[in-house]
């Protein structure tokens, strides 16, 4: 979990990451005096969490947290505890520390935040998984939207700028890229075994070395990828 | 009996790491000392809303050193300041007089 630090008291600073060294999962990546400099970072860098601390001169922790557009997790610091009441406006603040900090309560800070970081990775997977469970999706071709059935792909190849798409009724030139797609298929039925091929996994006749037959396809199985793809067969 | 300031938190935090303490300690010296001139700069010129602002900073160090009472004036003399109030001027000088006598003695 990589995290910044913002406090412009340098003794704060040093306890925060003092704190922090004693966890393997937390990586201090930068330290801020002030809240500007930690707005120009974040514009060009991501974090996961944001120690913050709420009272510095001229742009406090809560203005601060109004200019990003997609905070992280954050742990208010602060020598009061008057603030807190305002931290519950703002969904990602995760905790709310009064100075000086303990490492008994840093450690339930750390912990808060490990579940809510878990629960928005569950949230992502259910995300992803709905995507996959969608049976269709619409190709351009010529200025038409074309329906694909997708249990009805059987391969797809990658050839410049286009990829072929095979099914079992119709082939397809399509312009876009074979990591596009990738995206688009359902994981438990396609695999990428070249970097220029996927397959639907359930349309596999037979392997031989480094091929696999598909319809009436003969496609080429890297040696990096082929791995995996004796790892998804129902071997006898 | 005035208030004596101690190292129990730093000892905790520091669990043992005696070069980590000594970077803090001086650490907080160096910035208390900083904070401590510009507070009087500030209270000289009357500037009572940046005194606050300063005695907010110092309060943190103040509670590092484990001064529970002098902390709890300092908080209220923070409070007054924001208000234009500066009656506790007095007893807040005393706590950096015994903070800075005890700073120069580690």
């Amino acid at each position: 979990m990589n995290c910044i630090i913002i406090d412009d008291e340098a003794t704060s600073r040093t306890i925060i990451g003092e704190l922090c060294s004693s966890y393997k999962n937390l990586n201090v990546v930068e330290v801020f005096s002030n809240a500007i400099e930690a707005i120009k970072y974040l514009n060009q860098n991501k974090t996961d969490l944001i120690f913050l601390d709420i009272h510095m001169p001229d742009f406090n922790g809560f203005d601060f947290i109004r200019t990003l557009k997609d905070p992280p997790f954050i742990i208010l610091t602060t020598s009061d505890a008057e603030f807190a009441i305002q931290a519950f406006e703002y969904d990602c603040i995760v905790d709310y520390i009064v100075k000086p900090i303990k490492p008994e309560r840093f450690k339930k800070s750390i912990q808060k935040v490990e579940v809510k970081l878990n629960e928005k990775v569950t949230a992502t997977t259910t995300e992803k998984e709905k995507l996959q469970t969608v049976d269709d999706f619409y190709v351009n071709i010529n200025k038409r939207l074309i329906k694909i059935d997708i249990q009805s792909i059987y391969l797809v190849e990658a050839k410049g700028d286009y990829i072929y798409l095979k099914t079992d009724n119709k082939n397809y030139t399509v312009h876009s890229t074979l990591k596009k797609i990738e995206e688009k298929l359902p994981d438990h039925m396609f695999l990428k075994i070249h970097r220029s091929y996927i397959i639907n996994i359930n349309k596999i006749i037979d392997i031989e070395d480094n091929s696999v037959l598909i319809e009436k396809d003969i496609v080429p199985v890297s040696r990096s990828n082929r791995p995996e793809l004796m790892k998804r067969l129902n071997l006898l | 009996m005035k208030e004596q300031p101690n190292l129990n938190y730093i000892n905790s935090l520091s669990g043992g790491d005696k070069s980590f303490k000594i970077k803090l300690i001086s650490i907080i010296k160096k910035e208390f000392k900083i904070e401590k001139n510009i507070y009087y700069n500030n209270i000289k010129s009357e500037k009572l809303k940046l005194c606050s602002e300063n005695v907010h900073k110092i309060k943190h160090k103040i509670s590092i050193l484990g001064l529970e009472k002098s902390y709890e004036i300092a908080a209220q003399y923070e409070n007054n300041l924001r208000e234009g109030n500066s009656a506790l001027q007095n007893k807040f000088s005393d706590i950096l007089n015994n903070v800075t006598n005890y700073l120069n003695k580690l």
